[in-house]
């Protein structure tokens, strides 16, 4: 075996390679020159009737050409696999356009919404959530908040009555009369929940929502009251808007105040005041009522209605949409 | 109360239009809703007069009518009845745009020009029903033609409506806001001279007073020989127009001008129907009597009356009664001023169904001091317009009885407590005074009394608030949230409504809020009406039960939203229901339609049972809630027999979920199979604080076993079973398969269960697992007769 034939081996197998169509007929190629019986492996098995010298010699060079065959094989191999997973990844190809196995969608009720961002809010001003009854005493609902037996305040609120004569609470307010019975000054709480007035018309349905806060402490004042729902106001919003508080009443608090918000149309004009909410400083009749000590502490309160937030926030305009629950409307508020 | 501008400043000089008046008057808490120009869309009305009026040539309803008042003579068809030759009326003439926002132009009605309209009061916004829409207004013979009619009228006024808060009873009349005006703006205040009638004849009417507490001052006077034929002067009738009233007979009228003006409510009676004398007394329980709205009612002792020695005469302070009232030939009266105590009228007149104007005074509180002025008012109108000899006034008095407002303590340091402010002694004083309050001042401390006329001052705190609104709620201080930073955070236990309505949405639950009240006709499927607590006062039947159960509230949503095409619905509500002892807050969930939103490479699925089962046991698996379990029977009359369940949590009862019975269902128009739940929320209130247990290190082996069972045997017991015996290695049980049909005895299933069992120890070997599975092979044979399947 010279030189020359050994080239010309290598030349023929290294064809063979290129010619390889698939894996099964590289192997062969491989088979043919370095299997077992393969004509490269036959050579390096002649070799050992030679002289050292030219055994040296010769088997160098077959070594050479041997890494050149296993290099070409490899490569052609590699290129085979590498085609063949591509041609796999090709066949598992989906049209991604396709729509997904998707779960059905929920969402909370918009008020319920409201309730939980006002909540939120308060409660990191170190608010307490506190809760009461739906049904509540006249005690509660009225006496204790100052409302004298048959006062023309109670008028306002066309309560619901049930035969024995208790009631369905026409404002959270009766909660500040329950947390003050149990819990001693200083007490900063909101009472979240549902009200219900026996009144049916476009702007108003028997039932809604409102959030009471109350807070009593020593040296609380109307300055505070004003700030805190300044404060609010903005948060909620997300913008500042001007509020403006003017004098009201309600028997549980002295001086009572209405808040108003000055609103803005869609193209930012100021277009009025709006009422959001009543308030005042804690009348002391009603603290008296709780054995808290008027001299000693005072405090303010407040009831803001939570549809009228909502409808305020997503441009809801007309608040009976809130109990029609047709699905249409709550899927506006995912 | 509405209340003219004109007529307020004939009492106080201020300088502020309707506008800004609503605004001052607003932001004193005197919340102004409405400010209306009375001659707005009036300009081109003129006082007309019809010289012919004759027949439409082509309709037999129309006139064809000459009028004057406009520059030239008209010719105008008009329908209206009353258009006749020598009426005066209103006249729109060409140009006119009407309140309606109608603009009169030269036409032709039926063939006939017409140039200009007649109108009536209705059409012009100056009177409603009745008399004002049923033809031409017709105007008294003096009105000059031509003259405009805002000028005839003067209409050049505002009318403010206010909406008083019920502690402002003083301010129920002109003379009320105006000295609020007085106080808010420093204008003078200017009160007529007040009248003063010396009697010219003696005769008098008896009076006594038997409920002195409810009645402290009576007075009554005589006024013999009004003239019949009089009638109530035009601007009086205007100005009781402006502000609500209709104008009736000059007697009445003055009564309701001087309500209007002073605050008082008066009553006038016909004199020759009192039989003996007046007394004021509660009424006995078999009285009666028929109002001036032709309504009797019947009276008990919680009823004062203003009676005659035979039977009451009036409801005091509410409404006189049919009988004794001035009539059409009336020409003796007796006019009544009185004080009537709050305590007595509250609630009187709603327990009757009447609110009268005199009604909401006297409830709300009218001015103790006022009854002498009021007589002395009317009397005078009375003789202006209608003539008549006044007697001497006749007074039954109790001073003890009478609200006298007394001295309060008030200091600047109190003041400035409470509002956080800095105001100064003479700020304070100024503000009170100027209410017309009396002021006592001694360095720093005062003693104030409010007038009479407040029957709403009575603390400090009522001071602190007349102060704070004449400063102007605007002007006080505002303070940033401050306070202690008190870290009280809620108990990580605590799962709270807010984080279930979150875990709900986000599987795809959408919330909903009924009505609290539900139709006193909801039945249960056997006709049964459902028991709760029936409202006394509901708005309608529909809304009289406070519901029991969030279901029929949630079926009604669900039902509704079906008719707007949506057929597949996963709802939830949160929120109180009711029972005779007491409320509780409940969770109710429905599905129907399709499990999955459909998809081009999934088969459409129904929902059924399981899938809000396993809402249930995601949901309370997520909280940490348990150990739950299903039971069947029956778990609501509402729901299908043989596919519900009662949930228990820890073995309490604590809901229900199943298909709604088919017949519930069809009442509710629901075609589709609806899965129902309902739980009580303080099952879920609380969750267990997390403690860590230590992970095995060793593997898990699952054993699989094939159970042949009767059919009728319960999975879940079959599964309680094998966690009760297969000993402390078991990790878990599954239930992975359920089997009947071909290969099957008829009567029996096949289920799969798959047993994971883990050592803290050790690993396992094949001796351990064949072990536990032997023991729960032979328990669950003995115990449901269960057979391994070959």
């Amino acid at each position: 075996m010279d030189a020359k034939a050994l080239q010309a081996l290598l030349e023929t197998a290294l064809s063979a390679v290129d010619t390889a169509t698939d894996l099964a007929s590289l192997e062969s190629v491989r088979v043919a020159y370095l299997g077992k019986k393969g004509q490269l492996t036959a050579h390096l098995k002649s070799l050992g009737g030679l002289d050292p010298d030219a055994r040296r010699a010769l088997g160098a060079s077959i070594n050479q050409v041997k890494t050149q065959l296993v290099e070409a094989l490899n490569t052609k191999e590699q290129a085979f696999r590498a085609a063949a997973l591509a041609e796999a990844l090709e066949h598992d190809r989906v049209d991604v356009t396709l729509p997904g196995r998707s779960a059905p969608v929920g969402g909370q009720h918009p008020v319920s919404r409201t309730l939980d961002r006002i909540i939120d809010l308060f409660t990191r001003l170190g608010f307490q959530t506190a809760t009461g009854p739906e049904i509540e005493t006249d005690y509660y609902n009225f006496e204790a908040l100052n409302f004298p037996a048959h006062h023309p305040a109670r008028a306002m609120h066309d309560t619901f009555y049930l035969p024995d004569g208790r009631l369905l609470r026409t404002h959270t307010s009766p909660v500040q009369i329950r947390v003050l019975e149990n819990q001693a000054p200083p007490v900063r709480i909101i009472a979240p929940g549902r009200v219900f007035r026996a009144d049916s018309d476009q702007t108003h349905t028997p039932q809604f929502h409102q959030v009471e806060g109350l807070v009593v402490d020593r040296g609380i004042t109307f300055a505070d009251l004003k700030g805190l729902l300044s404060e609010f106001v903005n948060a909620f919003f997300e913008q500042d808007l001007e509020i403006r508080l003017r004098p009201s009443y309600f028997p549980f608090t002295e001086p009572s105040a209405e808040v108003d918000v000055r609103w803005h149309d869609q193209a930012g004009n100021p277009s009025g005041w709006l009422e959001v909410l009543g308030c005042g400083m804690v009348h002391p009749n009603v603290l008296k009522h709780c054995q808290v000590d008027p001299e000693i502490y005072s405090g303010y309160a407040f009831g803001l209605g939570v549809e009228r937030f909502a409808m305020l926030r997503y441009q809801v305009n007309d608040l009976r949409l809130f109990y029609d629950n047709d699905l249409r409307f709550l899927a506006q508020f995912r | 109360m509405k209340a003219s501008l004109q007529w307020l400043k004939e009492w106080v000089s201020f300088d502020l239009d309707g506008q800004a008046l609503a605004e001052t008057l607003t932001m004193a808490g005197l919340e102004v809703d409405e400010v209306v120009d009375l001659a707005a869309g009036l300009e081109g009305i003129v006082v007309a007069e019809i010289q012919s009026a004759d027949q439409h040539p082509d309709a037999d309803r129309l006139r064809v009518c000459q009028v004057l008042g406009d520059a030239e003579p008209r010719s105008i068809v008009c329908g209206a009845p009353n258009a006749a030759a020598g009426l005066k009326a209103p006249l729109a003439t060409l140009g006119t745009t009407m309140p309606n926002g109608m603009k009169i132009k030269p036409a032709k009605l039926r063939g006939v020009a017409s140039e200009g309209m007649l109108c009536s009061a209705s059409e012009l916004g100056l009177g409603e029903g009745g008399e004002a829409s049923a033809g031409l207004m017709s105007l008294p013979a003096d009105a000059p033609i031509g003259q405009t009619l805002v000028d005839y009228l003067n209409l050049n006024d505002v009318v403010l409506d206010i909406d008083l808060t019920p502690n402002r009873a003083d301010c129920l009349s002109i003379q009320g806001i105006a000295q609020e005006i007085s106080a808010l703006t420093g204008g003078a205040f200017t009160p007529p001279d007040p009248s003063n009638v010396s009697a010219t004849i003696d005769r008098r009417v008896d009076v006594s007073v038997t409920a002195n507490a409810d009645c402290p001052r009576y007075m009554a006077r005589v006024i013999e020989g009004i003239d019949v034929a009089a009638k109530t002067p035009l601007w009086m009738r205007e100005r009781l127009r402006r502000h609500g009233i209709r104008p009736l007979s000059p007697v009445v009228d003055v009564t309701n001008y001087v309500l209007l003006e002073l605050g008082q409510p008066m009553h006038a009676f016909d004199l020759e129907k009192i039989h003996g004398g007046i007394v004021v007394r509660r009424a006995n329980p078999d009285e009666s009597i028929v109002l001036l709205d032709g309504h009797q009612i019947d009276l008990d002792e919680q009823c004062l009356v203003i009676a005659d020695h035979q039977q009451p005469l009036a409801l005091a302070g509410i409404m006189g009664g049919l009988e004794s009232a001035v009539g059409d030939l009336t020409t003796n009266i007796v006019l009544e001023s009185a004080w009537f105590a709050p305590e007595v009228m509250a609630g009187r007149g709603r327990r009757f169904g009447l609110s009268t104007e005199s009604s909401h005074r006297f409830e709300r509180g009218v001015d103790p001091d006022l009854q002498a002025q009021a007589m002395e008012r009317a009397t005078e109108l009375v003789l202006m317009i209608a003539g008549g000899k006044p007697g001497p006034i006749t007074e039954v008095s109790d001073p003890a009885h009478l609200p006298q407002n007394a001295a309060i303590d008030l200091s600047v340091e109190a003041v400035n407590r409470l509002l956080g402010t800095a105001l100064s002694a003479d700020e304070i004083h100024q503000a009170l005074a100027g209410l017309g309050m009396a002021v006592e001042a001694s360095g720093d401390q005062f003693k104030v009394t409010a007038p009479n006329r407040r029957r709403d001052i009575a603390l400090p705190v009522d001071l602190i608030e007349e102060v704070a609104r004449v400063v102007g709620y605007d002007a006080l201080p505002s303070h940033p949230p401050a306070g202690e930073l008190n870290l009280t955070a809620p108990a990580e236990t605590a799962v709270g409504d807010q984080r279930l309505r979150t875990q709900l949405a986000a599987r795809g639950f959408q919330e909903v809020m009924a009505w609290s009240f539900i139709g006193t006709e909801v039945k249960n499927p056997d006709g049964s009406p459902l028991e709760g607590l029936v409202l006394a006062n509901p708005l309608s039947q529909e809304q009289a039960l406070m519901r029991p159960s969030l279901l029929p509230g949630l079926l009604d949503v669900v039902s509704r939203n079906a008719r707007y095409g949506h057929q597949t619905q996963r709802l939830f509500e949160m929120g109180h229901c009711f029972e005779e002892n007491g409320e509780s807050a409940k969770l109710a969930l429905v599905l129907t339609g399709l499990r999955a939103p459909e998809h081009f490479d999934s088969p459409d699925h129904a929902v059924d049972f399981f899938d809000l089962k396993g809402e249930i046991e995601h949901l309370l698996a997520s909280n940490q809630v348990g150990p739950v379990a299903f039971s069947a029977g029956s778990a609501h009359s509402w729901m299908h027999p043989a596919q519900s369940a009662t949930v228990l949590v820890d073995q309490q009862l604590v809901g229900y979920v199943g298909r709604l019975h088919p017949q519930v269902a069809e009442r509710y128009d629901l075609k589709k199979s609806v899965i129902v739940a309902e739980l009580e929320v303080e099952a879920m209130a609380t969750r267990q604080l997390p403690s860590h247990q230590a992970i095995s290190k060793f593997p898990a082996s699952r054993r699989d076993l094939a159970l042949l069972v009767k059919e009728e045997v319960e999975a879940g017991a079959l599964l309680d079973e094998v966690r009760k015996v297969a000993g402390k290695s078991l990790e878990d049980c599954i239930l992975f398969d359920l089997y009947q049909g071909e290969g099957i005895e008829k009567g029996f299933k096949s289920l799969g269960i798959g047993l994971i069992i883990r050592e803290n120890s050790r690993t396992l070997t094949d001796e351990d697992v064949d072990a536990v599975s032997e023991v729960v092979v032979s328990h669950l044979a003995q115990a449901f007769d269960a057979r391994l399947r070959g």
